[in-house]
């Protein structure tokens, strides 16, 4: 199987080990991995602030970058979300403004055939033990738009339980946001620090090594705040835990 | 809307107050949390739950669709039963209405059911300055009114007050405005209650003039109806010669059997409970029983421009559970205060500035006092999708464009204060429009690296007051991927 690699402008800039990790891991697999150099942003952080009508051409970007592939693959929860929630309402609210269904057909494609990583390995692979080793006591934190919009469910935690060496410990108010929430952090500051604040608390009293989470923006914001707390945790994106083997370690 | 909260600063700078305030963080957190897990169990305990949310969805939209006939439909029954029908277009006018209408009766005092439409209009506010005394009768907004405070919660206005502060608005306050408190009053659930009991009483048996909001009015048979848990609206809805009920106009349902899905969410999602205690319902006036002279006040009051916005009227669908506020982390921390109006969290993010429109400091903020967790959405017993409405809201605060106020199409002009945030959203998807000019911007990102501060200048500030910004890499992930063809080649680091 042959599946496009969305990995999303964050990681690309800033986080390039949850891309290798998302490659080392498809690989082992037996999926073909395929990184179209075309690909930008989905246009999420524009849609979010209210403008939809600069999110509207990186879409169209998106759909030409990634309309021919099979399967879509992307290692976070919100810009899957982003695709599969939000680009069908941004085609609808074209259509209601009379602009037609252009966009709602230029869109359409890529909607079915984008996957949040533990979805695809899940749900298409049929695989919850992905033959990782990781020796640490893990949390997870179960992102807003991963848990919400996509539906993830149970599917990461049963990921990572099927991880060798690795114990899980529940996260308290594992369901609750951040705070981060894109802009929301910057217009937002003090709620946003009061949330992220009580997060890490959350995790330090599970005693964990390590917080995962599907997506690295939200980690951004958790990580940011632990290391201003001064805590021990490290936030670790998942795909990083599940690409680690006893052969090649690589987190 | 109610000039109650003129004056308050922008979301932002409210929420910081409460933030810092830990015994109000204290008192939210344990009060929400606790709500949140009954009613949690008390929904889980329906197999239909979906099925009913879905029904009240389709039941109070099918109704907004046609509000035109069923506003009609109510005015004839209300009348044809020997009540009253006036209709008022914003604050002012209800206001003016029911003042003219307590004066009419020559009394000076009126005792309230709790009522968000008064307080949205500011009726105690208007029926003081007519010299009209307004007592509220429900326990928590009792607490508000003695305290001379705000309430800060739909279903609970006290919920930021602690058993404590509560002994003390008795102990202090009761007096100057009837039965004081008993000497030596405590904190104990049970010795507040009586004391309030006893202050009630004196009112509801003493009180000539009855004012209410509703819960639900029946279109069919003119009916209205209010849910408590206390019994304190019941006496106010009974024994009074005049009642005045002010409701908005979209509080209708077309049917008795409509209620048998409100019935059943309502309270789970409110209280937690399977049904509230008290269910009241009175239609127009009967001989030798309750009221003689019964008025209802419809207020529109931006409502109907709301209905106007094919996204936001949903809006209108709102039953006042108050479920967002108890699940929204937001509300847990900021507090209701700081979203200047009478309908705080989620909800009261997106009602807000429809009623009032997005002109204001505060209106123009509330759209961005959420992280879009869509906690709210997820337990909102009519599906109203709060983020949806709140990005919809952003859209019109930075870019403008069409929308409905007092009746009129108007075209807004982007909001003042968004210049900067406007060019850098156009610069990105200038830069993300061209993938060369991304790789190119990432590149120069990762050599300069050394040189970044972790903390960032200007806006950006605000994030990195409380937090580090992460490193940047040395090489951006494309430049790896094309360096080694995507890991085959080895990779020489």
């Amino acid at each position: 199987m042959r599946v496009a690699l969305f990995l999303t402008c964050v990681n690309d800039t800033l986080y390039p080990d949850t891309g290798r990790a998302v490659v080392k891991l498809l690989t082992r697999l037996g999926v073909e991995v395929d990184f179209p150099m075309a690909q930008t942003c989905c246009g999420q952080a524009h849609y979010n602030t209210g403008y939809r009508h600069e999110a509207e051409p990186l879409a169209r970007h998106f759909s030409d970058v990634f309309g021919a592939y099979e399967a879509i693959v992307t290692p976070s929860g919100s810009c899957g979300a982003m695709v599969r929630e939000l680009y069908p309402r941004m085609g609808e609210r074209a259509r209601a403004e009379g602009r037609g269904d252009t966009l709602a057909a230029t869109l359409a494609p890529v909607v079915p055939k984008t996957y949040e990583l533990t979805e695809f390995l899940v749900d298409v692979l049929g695989v919850t033990d992905v033959g990782a080793y990781y020796p640490h006591t893990v949390t997870y934190h179960p992102t807003c738009h991963g848990l919400r919009s996509l539906g993830l469910g149970d599917r990461p935690r049963r990921l990572l339980r099927a991880v060798k060496g690795l114990e899980l410990r529940e996260l308290p108010g594992a369901d609750e946001c951040c705070g981060f929430g894109g802009t929301f952090a910057v217009k937002n500051p003090d709620v946003s620090a009061a949330m992220g604040a009580d997060k890490v608390r959350n995790a330090e009293s599970t005693g964990a090594d390590v917080l995962c989470a599907a997506d690295n923006s939200c980690l951004m914001h958790i990580g940011g705040t632990m290391t201003r707390l001064s805590t021990d945790m490290r936030p670790v994106h998942i795909a990083e835990i599940l690409a680690n083997t006893e052969g090649e370690p690589s987190a | 809307m109610s000039g109650t909260f003129v004056g308050m600063p922008a979301f932002p700078e409210a929420a910081r107050e409460a933030v810092d305030n830990p015994i109000l963080r204290g008192n939210l957190r344990h009060a929400t949390h606790t709500i949140r897990a009954k009613r949690a169990v008390a929904v889980s305990e329906l197999d239909d739950w979906a099925a009913l949310r879905e029904a009240g969805k389709q039941i109070k939209d099918h109704t907004l669709r046609h509000l035109d006939h069923y506003l009609v439909r109510l005015e004839e029954s209300v009348t044809a039963a020997g009540g009253v029908v006036h209709w008022a277009v914003d604050a002012d006018e209800a206001n003016r209405i029911v003042v003219e209408l307590v004066r009419a009766t020559g009394e000076s005092e009126v005792v309230k059911v709790k009522s968000m439409a008064t307080q949205e209009i500011g009726l105690n506010e208007a029926l003081e300055a007519a010299g009209v005394h307004a007592y509220e009768t429900d326990l928590a907004e009792l607490i508000v009114q003695l305290g001379k405070d705000r309430p800060s919660h739909i279903l609970v206005p006290a919920i930021h007050r602690n058993r404590g502060e509560i002994r003390d608005i008795f102990a202090r306050e009761m007096g100057e405005w009837g039965r004081p408190a008993p000497e030596g009053l405590t904190d104990t659930p049970a010795e507040l209650a009586e004391a309030a009991r006893l202050h009630l009483r004196e009112k509801f048996l003493r009180a000539k003039v009855g004012v209410s909001g509703a819960n639900f009015m029946v279109a069919e048979t003119g009916t209205l109806m209010v849910v408590e848990s206390e019994g304190n609206g019941r006496m106010c809805l009974t024994l009074p010669e005049t009642l005045i009920s002010v409701v908005g106009i979209e509080k209708i349902v077309p049917t008795w059997r409509d209620l048998e899905v409100f019935l059943q969410t309502l309270p789970r999602s409110s209280t937690a409970e399977r049904m509230n205690p008290y269910t009241s319902m009175w239609t127009g006036t009967t001989d030798e029983d309750g009221p003689r002279t019964f008025h209802l006040v419809l207020i529109d009051n931006g409502r109907t421009d709301t209905l106007a916005d094919e996204v936001g009227r949903q809006a209108l669908r709102c039953i006042r559970c108050s479920a967002c506020l108890n699940v929204c982390p937001v509300y847990e921390r900021a507090g209701g205060h700081a979203y200047g109006s009478v309908y705080p969290g989620p909800i009261g993010a997106i009602l807000s500035p429809q009623l009032r429109g997005t002109a204001g400091a505060v209106d123009a903020s509330l759209p961005y006092a959420s992280s879009l967790c869509g906690a709210c959405y997820e337990v909102c017993p009519v599906a109203i999708d709060i983020p949806e409405v709140l990005v919809h809201l952003r859209e019109r605060v930075v870019e403008g464009g069409p929308t409905t106020r007092e009746g009129n199409r108007v075209v807004l002009k982007p909001a003042k204060g968004h210049a900067a945030e406007r060019a850098a959203m156009r610069a990105a998807r200038w830069v993300f429009s061209r993938p060369g000019a991304l790789g190119a911007g990432q590149r120069l990102a990762s050599r300069t690296r050394r040189f970044h501060p972790r903390s960032m200048p200007g806006p950006g500030r605000a994030w990195s007051a409380s937090r580090d910004l992460p490193r940047l890499p040395a090489e951006p992930f494309r430049d790896w991927w094309r360096r080694t063809d995507g890991g085959k080649e080895t990779e020489a680091k």
